[in-house]
């Protein structure tokens, strides 16, 4: 019996310690039926790639509140790409002020979560992005 | 270029698809492994279980890092299993924290797995996901098992050579170890030997292993790590090739994989078998012949013979 589920990918880059709102959306996640790959604090840009790689996601959440996200998350996307998996969807969540977003988006990130976003929202936004599976390649 | 040969050649991204392919059971991960399948046979497997905590994840950290430090290391592959929970059907796999010194060595694959309800300590689809990584040749392959604190005996079934780790401060380790994961045992680990009580749980588990069955070509050894500092860890690797050159000579090896194929095709004939006869019966006769059992009507064995009855 084929059994899919959305594997996400939650992970905190950079050297910021804030790492209850992650904890919220990972477990959430899971609550909805997700598999959810947690790998902690103080990631590289290259350690989630790599992961993402490894564990074959379909998301990558990042959740960033040290005001690094203009620097961090324009490398993830970079080498996402990269590495053949410009398919995978990245959603932020934390400290993202107003004026940043519309480059983030320009770069190709799918969603944008800041403080007091209900995680029903998150949810529905991440099934939303990736149903219907896109194709095999 | 057919996934097959992509992970036969090293891609990493078609490597890491096969495996979700394998996990969800789809016919592309079948045909990809039947393919695959001359290729398996030449890595190590290795199991580490033991109770939540022990630091399966953190040894298996320090283990690969020693490993990949040695001339000439092996390439190394990791499978983490973690529990679904069984009310929601999803999962948090947290095993990757304690991996973070593996990242950026291109000799090292870390995979995470949700158990998916199995019981047992894998998950279902495992020994596909270590196939098709023997098959694209990584040479060690370390498994962790779901922590449950019980005996993981699945482990047993799927590996050339079982870790079992203990770890001092926890009172009822030994206990757990009793029950039927000493005898599973390659190798008994206690870890955390940094922290006091590490010799004393030593100990209680060699007086336990003494009262156990007794294996006159292989005696079951009791090793002290810390994957906090590193002690023990060349000592850990060592030993396990000490137990994979035994299993060469003694013919072991070929007895578990001979063990472990025979368990595997049973397992999928159950399902085939399962699957066939219920798609065989007429609308809605199971259902009611278990609300039959159900209502106290029959038995359960009474009520299977009656449907092979007709
Ligand atoms: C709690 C807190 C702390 C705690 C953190 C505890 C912990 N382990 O997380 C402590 C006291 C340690 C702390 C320390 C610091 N903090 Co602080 N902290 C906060 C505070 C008050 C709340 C953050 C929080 O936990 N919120 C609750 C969670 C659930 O909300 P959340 O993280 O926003 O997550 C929600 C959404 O953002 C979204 N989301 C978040 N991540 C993700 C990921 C994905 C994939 C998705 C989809 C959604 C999503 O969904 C969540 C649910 O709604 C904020 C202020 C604020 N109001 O946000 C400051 C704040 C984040 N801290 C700040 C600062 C400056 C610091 C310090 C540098 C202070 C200092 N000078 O020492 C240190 C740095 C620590 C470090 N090592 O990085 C600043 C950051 C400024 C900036 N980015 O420009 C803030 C904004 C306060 C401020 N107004 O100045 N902090
Ligand atoms: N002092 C000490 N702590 C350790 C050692 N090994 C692991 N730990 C700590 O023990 C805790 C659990 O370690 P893990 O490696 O996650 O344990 P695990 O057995 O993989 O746990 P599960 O996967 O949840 O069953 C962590 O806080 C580790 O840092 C050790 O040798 N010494
Ligand atoms: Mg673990």
């Amino acid at each position: 019996m084929p059994e899919t589920k959305i594997r996400v990918l939650v992970a905190k880059p950079g050297l910021d310690g804030h790492d209850r709102g992650a904890k919220v959306i990972a477990r959430a996640l899971r609550d909805a039926g997700f598999e959810v790959i947690y790998t902690g604090l103080r990631q590289t840009p290259e350690m989630i790639a790599e992961a993402a790689l490894q564990e074959d996601v379909q998301i990558v959440g990042l959740s960033v509140l040290s005001g690094a996200h203009m620097t961090l998350v324009p490398r993830i996307l970079e080498l996402l790409k990269k590495q053949g998996q410009e398919s995978v969807k990245v959603m932020i969540g934390g400290i993202i002020p107003d004026e940043d977003r519309p480059k983030l988006e320009e770069l190709g990130v799918a969603g944008i979560f800041g403080p007091g976003t209900s995680t029903t929202e998150v949810i529905e936004h991440f099934e939303g992005a990736v149903t219907p599976a896109p194709a095999e390649g | 270029m057919k996934l097959a040969e992509r992970v036969r050649t090293g891609d990493r991204l078609a490597l890491a698809r096969l495996l979700t392919l394998i996990e969800n059971n789809s016919p592309e991960g079948q045909d990809t492994l039947s393919e695959l399948h001359a290729l398996t046979g030449r890595a190590h497997r290795i199991g580490v279980t033991g109770a939540p905590g022990t630091g399966k994840s953190a040894l298996v950290n320090r283990l690969t890092q020693h490993l990949r430090a040695q001339d000439d290391p092996p390439f190394v592959a990791i499978v983490a299993v973690d529990p679904t929970s069984p009310f929601t059907g999803g999962a948090i796999l947290g095993d990757r924290i304690r991996m973070r010194d593996l990242s950026g060595d291109p000799g090292i694959f870390i995979r995470s797995m949700a158990n998916r309800g199995a019981l047992g300590g894998l998950a279902g689809t495992t020994s596909g996901v270590v196939d098709a990584l023997d098959a694209a040749g990584f040479q060690w392959i370390l498994i962790e098992t779901v922590g449950t604190g019980q005996a993981e005996v699945d482990i047993a079934g799927a590996a050339h050579t079982v870790l079992v780790l203990g770890a001092p401060g926890m009172g009822d380790a030994v206990q757990t170890l009793k029950a039927g994961v000493l005898e599973i045992s390659d190798i008994l680990v206690v870890n955390k030997s940094d922290l006091p009580g590490a010799e004393s749980a030593a100990r209680a588990l060699r007086a336990a292993l003494e009262l156990g069955p007794v294996d006159s070509e292989w005696m079951t050894p009791i090793l002290l790590t810390s994957a906090d500092n590193g002690d023990g860890i060349p000592e850990l690797a060592a030993k396990i090739s000490t137990h994979m050159e035994h299993l060469k000579k003694t013919g072991g090896r070929e007895e578990r994989d001979h063990a472990r194929v025979v368990g595997e095709m049973e397992r999928l004939l159950q399902q085939r078998l399962t699957d066939r006869f219920k798609a065989a019966q007429s609308d809605g006769d199971y259902e009611r012949a278990i609300e039959r059992v159900v209502d106290r009507e029959l038995s359960p064995m009474r009520a299977i013979d009656e449907l092979f009855q007709d």
